[in-house]
């Protein structure tokens, strides 16, 4: 069958004039300290890291590593100043200060989106037009919520947890940070936030930002440093919530190192998204949902559309359609504003990647891989998909958090439905049809936090997130979002 | 006129709508001032393992049945037990309460389930949202059930503890392994017959006897459990459900802190807990004199 459709022939190249975002007037620090208190300073220990470039490998900065009595003291900070001045602080006077930290980001857009694609490796599109936009609307949306609260909650009367340790990964480093630091600010509780290792920078922009928003000192702490500084966090005893977003291994491993405390926490972990293409979808517009789902951000999207199920009788038609809009997607400097795949975050990570479609090949499935010049440094993954692939295959059922796509079959839609939820996972999933009653049952019948139906990889601050089952508990974003940074006992 | 021998009733344990032994075949004599008054299941892991399974397949019919379906079913468990009132006077009394506390533990039961039954369709209305998103979508956020809840229900206060556990759980779909008080477990059975007839679907409710430190632990980490509802006292046992249950996330909601027997339990706050919020979106057409109107 396949055979007789034909495909368009791009001969792997698309030549556009590069466009390259100017990095001149950009100061990034060669060295960044701990926001700790309102200053920032040294690591008691006085030791760094670098942190990379992963487009070019090259060192951007040395960036402070948080130990044992640098924690201490951010907690403590954190919590003088929850004892102090912010519980005394009025409600409307709170929401002030989260807007203006709003406002500044509105300001400093532009070199907060270049630094997010330096640092990170994604393209200045996504950056510029996704990340540092929702991140200040992020803080706008929560401000307003912070004088308000007991509207959220009917006969209640909600009160603030205490201090918030709050650990955030590095595929949307800045926005993540927004998602935990916006929230519990409006409900009044004080930070103690660490960024990835391998993406700070623009944490610590955003710490300026605080600084410069006269936010009073220890309300928000920015601490530095691997997954041992977050551990120190996990299982600091004056910590009184943890919010985490990264890996499920690492969530589990959270939830039993603060078993038996009385810890409340939300955990944004991994996800494996069906993305469902019924006959009767508009396909064009399903092929471009997939290729955002599975290829937006290198796709590492904790809720990228990584299993696509196609209806078996438009199977050839969306497949041929698929690797031809694949054909069109530009990989390279992600300081070019025509890029649509930027660099992968870090080398670790591109080990993971390769050890999955090396799998995927052992296994048996089709590899189908864009044909395109890759630059000579830099960590680079061109845009990835296997056919013939089965519900059994470890590139259908554990996440590789990269540009790698597993494509299935389905006939009716009960099949679906059943391999859809065939996972421990829950955070999103995708359907794509022209029939409203189809889009209502899938939707209600999909185990999973978010169901985009007929779009993909969408978000608002006022739209709630998070997952079901193994993909973590409790949700950011929205009225939804409020809750788990309040005692509404 | 010889005196008639009184039928003695024999307490067994409820899986998908049954009424079976434990497989193990194990048991325990509860007795009062050293007086057999009845033989109780000590059930086992396989037990759990089964009661969970039928849990998981009554679970998709129970939440896809209509909120005011639901609510009916759980009115019909409150009428079922009005009638039955007597027995379960009889029962506490069998296990030591006093006769005024006794009235007084039925009554309560009664109005709690009363009270929960009038919010199964009334939960998304207060805690579900339409979303503004500044993009062109239709976007909304209800809750729904989390799936198969395990209960530990509390020792003491053994039928309004149980009811207060269960009811809560199941009004918005979810279906639930209970493990019951150990001390005071006659009315747990009782109240398992009651279901049995009340038009609760088989496998929604499962009920469970025997020794809490064995079988709490299997609960707890039995992966096809989706959250937790524990009443417990006992803090080493606490940890240890809470250590094992992060072996597949389970939400956990201690209900411990609340008292029982006070109304303020009774709101859909602590419906809400076992709930989980699924967000929609969906494009809106834009045309020339299209805004975002939602």
């Amino acid at each position: 069958m396949s055979s007789k459709i034909k495909s368009l022939k791009y001969n792997g190249k698309w030549d556009f004039s590069p466009s390259i975002e100017s990095v001149e007037n950009l100061s990034i620090k060669k060295e960044y300290q701990l926001f700790i208190n309102g200053q920032f300073q040294k690591p008691a220990a006085n030791k760094y890291f670098s942190s990379i470039n992963p487009s070019n490998e090259q060192q951007l900065s040395r960036i402070a590593k948080a130990e044992s009595k640098d924690v201490n003291l951010a907690v403590s900070s954190a919590r003088d100043a929850f004892n102090g001045h912010w519980r005394k602080i009025s409600a409307k006077e709170r929401a002030k200060y989260i807007y203006r930290i709003a406002r500044i980001i509105q300001e400093k857009s532009k070199e907060l989106a270049i630094v997010e694609t330096l640092d990170g490796g994604k393209p200045i599109r996504e950056s510029r037009d996704v990340d540092i936009p929702l991140t200040s609307a992020h803080f706008f949306y929560y401000a307003g919520w912070a004088d308000k609260l007991k509207y959220a909650f009917p006969n209640r009367n909600p009160k603030p947890l205490g201090v918030v340790g709050q650990i955030i990964p590095w595929n949307f480093p800045l926005m993540m940070a927004a998602w935990k630091i916006a929230p519990a600010l409006a409900t009044g509780n004080t930070v103690v936030l660490k960024p990835a290792e391998s993406t700070s920078i623009t944490a610590l922009l955003l710490a300026e930002i605080i600084k410069e928003s006269e936010l009073p000192p220890g309300v928000v702490n920015i601490i530095t440093g691997d997954g041992s500084t977050g551990n120190l966090i996990v299982n600091h005893p004056d910590v009184n919530k943890i919010a985490f977003t990264g890996s499920t291994e690492v969530g589990k491993s959270i939830m039993e190192s603060i078993s038996g405390t009385n810890k409340r926490s939300t955990m944004e972990l991994g996800g494996k998204a069906a993305n469902i293409i019924f006959e009767d979808a508009p396909l064009d517009q399903a092929v471009e949902g997939v290729i955002n789902g599975i290829y937006f951000n290198q796709g590492h999207v904790c809720c990228a559309g990584s299993r696509l199920f196609i209806q078996e009788s438009v199977y050839d038609v969306v497949l041929r359609k698929l690797k031809d809009r694949m054909q069109s997607l530009l990989v390279g400097n992600p300081l070019d504003k025509n890029t649509d795949i930027g660099a992968v975050n870090s080398k670790q990570q591109l080990a993971t990647i390769h050890k999955y479609i090396n799998i995927g090949v052992k296994e048996g499935a089709d590899i189908f891989q864009l044909n395109c010049e890759l630059p000579n440094s830099g960590y680079w993954c061109p845009p990835t998909l296997f056919t013939n692939v089965s519900q059994s295959h470890s590139i259908a059922k554990e996440e590789i958090f990269g540009p790698v796509l597993a494509v299935q079959t389905f006939r009716t839609t009960k099949e679906v439905i059943n391999k859809a939820n065939n996972t421990p996972y829950g955070l999103s999933a995708g359907v794509w049809t022209d029939k409203g009653s189809k889009a209502f049952n899938l939707a209600s019948k999909l185990k999973a936090g978010v169901i985009w139906a007929n779009t993909y990889n969408k978000f608002d601050p006022t739209s709630p997130f998070g997952g079901y089952k193994e993909s973590g508990h409790g949700r950011e974003g929205g009225l939804h979002g409020l809750s788990p940074y309040l005692n509404i006992e | 006129m010889s005196k008639r021998i009184k039928v003695l009733k024999t307490y067994k344990i409820f899986i998908d709508g049954k009424f079976p032994r434990t497989e193990s075949g194990r048991y325990t004599q509860l007795k009062k001032d050293n007086i057999p008054i009845a033989n109780i299941c000590l059930s086992s892991r396989k037990d759990i393992k089964n009661a969970v399974l039928s849990a998981r397949n009554a679970f998709e019919s129970w939440f896809s049945k209509s909120a005011y379906n639901r609510s009916q079913i759980l009115y019909r468990i409150a009428e079922i037990l009005e009638g039955n009132k007597n027995q379960f006077i009889q029962e506490l009394i069998l296990q030591g309460e006093d006769s005024k506390k006794a009235i007084l533990e039925i009554d309560y039961s009664i109005d709690r389930i009363i009270y929960f039954a009038g919010w199964p369709d009334k939960i998304n209305p207060i805690f579900g949202s339409v979303n503004p998103v500044a993009s062109s979508h239709f976007n909304f956020t209800i809750l729904e059930p989390m799936g198969v809840v395990g209960i530990i229900a509390p020792e003491e206060n053994s039928l309004l503890g149980l009811i207060s556990s269960i009811i809560p759980v199941i009004l918005s779909g979810n279906t639930c392994v209970a493990i019951v008080s150990e001390k005071l477990p006659l009315c747990a059975i009782s109240l398992a017959e009651v279901i049995s007839n009340s038009d609760v679907p088989n496998g929604v409710v499962n009920i469970i006897t025997g020794n809490k430190d064995e079988l709490a632990p299997h609960l707890a980490q039995h992966m096809d459990v989706n959250a937790l509802g524990l009443n417990i006292e006992n803090k080493e046992l606490k940890n240890q459900i809470f250590l094992r249950a992060s072996n597949n996330l389970k939400r956990l909601v201690d209900v411990s802190k609340y008292n029982i027997q006070d109304s303020n339990f009774e709101s859909p706050y602590i419906v809400k807990k076992f709930m989980e919020a699924k967000t929609t979106w969906h494009p809106i057409e834009k045309d020339f004199t299209s805004s975002n109107n939602y």
